[in-house]
């Protein structure tokens, strides 16, 4: 039987990487339904979990999965599921609960090209926008692009983190390509992996208000079975978690909502810079794109062009002020992804006009090779 | 005895958030009922009222777990039993009550519904069915009678209903029930003995909608209750395929299937987990219903 944590070195895919860092981080319940190419996280997670004290449950569809998460989650056991864009349409209902009623969960989608069926094999990063907004209402989550296996089994575990302390559902925004690849992964030793945990109330049952926010705008969870006797809602919901049918308690949880997120964005947002110290045009991208980005700044390097790389980690929040920064000092911006434009719309929004952005983009079902890039970088530098 | 005591004393009252009355139900709502006749299994019972938990859906009667003290969840239309499923998979001590309606649970939910009786999940659902989205005003459900009007069947439903308790039984439910808010013994009686019962336990209960539903078809709240009076015929363990749900031949109630097999955790640890525990049943060992049983009748002698 093997333990939660596999240390020691690996040749894994992106998918397995990715049970694995769920595993390592605590995850104990999840609850899936087959989809190409994310099955095999399911697959894995329904090999280990009962091992180690885990379970999993392969639920009627996507929309049952991720209401099965929400209420393990509730019962306190940390939770994840895994889809793909059909799948991912399909979670959308339950994703909005999730934020309303903060319960922590990581949904992992492994993009594949669409819309609709599309191409069930191959990848893309067509669902971005949709991660950002999918679910109706205006509200806040995470979102993490991993780009490679080794990546995806740490931002696994950063998902958790994230997601536990903010009370907010996190979306692993993979890809085909990255949950297909298979490469070394290097799991560290289980005492060196630290989950963090939700917030736990403090102080009399009788008086604990569920959403009663704590210093950093997250309330404590108490969870089901401990004796609090809550009342947890998707209705709009006061400190009590009674519903309020009003614009004043409305403006009240939103506010809330969405400032618990935007006032920590230094802790939620992780970009990696590549050669952006002096560069002239900034590439923007994410996931398997910031792969072919890499290449592409230093063959332009090579030629001369002094381009940079500014990879987001976190892709929402969005790192605006990271955006603005480099707006005035940059010539240009290239955002690289796999879609006709969706990242770069917030480039070009957070550029504001004081340097053009220009996309390098894909309908989805290949990479984007380096020299595509480099061809844009040569057309800027002309 | 001390009248004004009496009435802050309510029986229930423990188990209220009475600083959330007045509910929602319109006058003449069978809701109400269902859901006392709920809270009164649930203090008698005896279970640990900590460890149990409701868990409601959309609509009239999903607005029940916001009226329960205990840890409750008002989740999305018809998805309180995966919800619930999740719940009771992360921590089997709970007791997970679904309180829902019949369209959120058996429309929208329906598939939800099938598969965990199928799995034989270890949930308690009880159905409120008022044959209407009351909710929303009146429309048609998977349980609208054929030919009602509704405010989207106006000239009739040109659909059929479902036999709730047949589609339980078919799908795989061990405990299966159907009573009307007329009914309350009976009712709360089944409740407490499915609340005791470990596996997919169904209760429906007919409940009058006259604000949505009887106005529009030639029922008044006294009258559905006549109906519920003079046309039901109590039949304990009558087969499913037989039961029937018309107004005018004759509504079957009862309680009619109460077996056992093993809950989808039975299985999963048996044949998932890598040491299995001890059978539930084996050779000279009561079996799982029995043992609820005595637990149930040995709480009754602690209450």
């Amino acid at each position: 039987m093997k333990p939660a944590v596999l240390t020691g070195e690996h040749f894994f895919t992106g998918d397995i990487a990715c049970a694995e860092g769920a595993l390592a981080a605590g995850c104990r319940f999840f609850g899936g339904y087959p989809i190409t190419p994310a099955t095999e996280i399911a697959e894995h997670m329904a090999a280990r979990l009962p091992d180690v004290g885990g379970t999993f449950i392969q639920m009627e569809d996507e929309i049952a999965a991720i209401g099965s998460i929400l209420g393990a989650s509730c019962a306190g056991v940390k939770s994840m599921t895994a889809t793909s864009g059909p799948g991912f349409s399909l979670m959308m209902e339950n994703l909005g609960l999730a934020v309303c009623t903060e319960t922590p969960c990581v949904l992992v989608n492994v993009q594949r090209a669409g819309p609709s069926t599309g191409l069930p094999t191959l990848g893309a990063q067509g669902d971005m926008m949709q991660a950002r907004w999918g679910s109706h209402g205006h509200y806040e989550l995470i979102a993490l692009a991993p780009a490679s296996p080794q990546e995806l089994f740490y931002l696994t575990i950063t998902a958790f983190d994230l997601s536990e302390t903010y009370r907010v559902p996190v979306l692993i925004m993979t890809d085909e390509v990255i949950g297909h690849l298979s490469e070394r992964v290097i799991i560290p030793e289980a005492g060196s992996i630290k989950p963090r945990s939700r917030p736990a109330p403090k102080g009399r049952k009788d008086r604990f208000k569920p959403f009663q926010p704590g210093p950093n705008g997250v309330p404590p969870m108490a969870i089901a079975g401990e004796g609090y006797g809550i009342h947890v809602t998707g209705l709009t919901h006061d400190e009590r978690g009674y519903p309020v049918m009003t614009a004043e308690a409305q403006v009240d949880m939103l506010t809330r909502l969405t400032g618990k997120i935007r006032n920590n964005l230094d802790d939620i947002i992780r970009t990696e810079e590549y050669r952006l110290d002096d560069a002239e045009i900034a590439i923007v991208s994410y996931g398997v794109s910031g792969r072919s980005s890499l290449a592409a700044v230093d063959e332009a390097r090579e030629m001369g062009i002094k381009a940079g790389l500014l990879r987001l980690i976190t892709v929402w929040p969005f790192a605006e002020e990271k955006i603005r920064q480099l707006a005035e000092r940059v010539r240009a911006f290239v955002t690289v992804e796999i879609n006709l434009g969706q990242i770069h719309l917030e480039v070009e929004r957070c550029a504001g006009g004081k340097a053009p952005a220009l996309l390098v983009g894909h309908a989805g079902g290949t990479v984007i090779s380096p020299d595509r890039i480099i061809e844009t970088l040569r057309k800027i530098k002309a | 005895m001390d009248k004004s005591k009496t009435r802050s004393d309510h029986p229930l009252d423990g188990l209220l958030r009475t600083e959330r009355i007045p509910h929602i139900w319109c006058p003449g709502c069978g809701i109400g009922t269902a859901f006392s006749s709920c809270l009164v299994a649930v203090q008698g019972n005896g279970t640990d009222l900590n460890k149990t938990v409701m868990v409601s859906g959309i609509g009239c009667s999903g607005r029940g777990a916001g009226y329960i003290k205990l840890d409750s969840y008002h989740t999305t239309h018809g998805r309180a039993i995966p919800f619930a499923t999740g719940m009771k998979l992360a921590n089997p001590e709970l007791n997970v009550i679904v309180f829902s309606g019949d369209g959120d649970l058996f429309a929208i939910g329906g598939n939800h519904f099938i598969h965990a009786a199928r799995r034989n999940m270890d949930l308690t659902v009880i159905c409120v069915n008022n044959l209407n989205y009351g909710m929303t005003g009146g429309q048609a459900a998977a349980t609208t009678p054929h030919g009602a009007k509704t405010t989207t069947s106006p000239r009739g439903n040109p659909e059929s209903p479902f036999n709730l308790p047949l589609l339980a039984y078919a799908s795989g439910a061990t405990y299966v029930a159907r009573w009307t808010i007329l009914h309350t013994r009976d009712l709360t009686k089944s409740i407490e003995e499915a609340l005791s019962r470990r596996g997919f336990s169904f209760i429906e209960v007919l409940a009058p909608c006259p604000t949505s539903f009887g106005r529009r078809n030639k029922q008044k709240p006294l009258d559905t209750l006549k109906i519920y009076q003079e046309r039901t015929i109590t039949k304990n363990g009558a087969r499913p395929s037989e039961i029937i749900l018309d107004f005018e031949k004759g509504i079957t109630l009862g309680k009619f299937i109460d077996e056992e097999r093993p809950t989808f955790m039975d299985s999963y640890d048996k044949i998932c987990r890598p040491a299995p525990p001890t059978p539930i049943t084996g050779e000279g060992e009561k079996s799982s219903k029995e043992v609820a049983d005595q637990k149930l009748s040995d709480r009754k002698k602690a209450v």
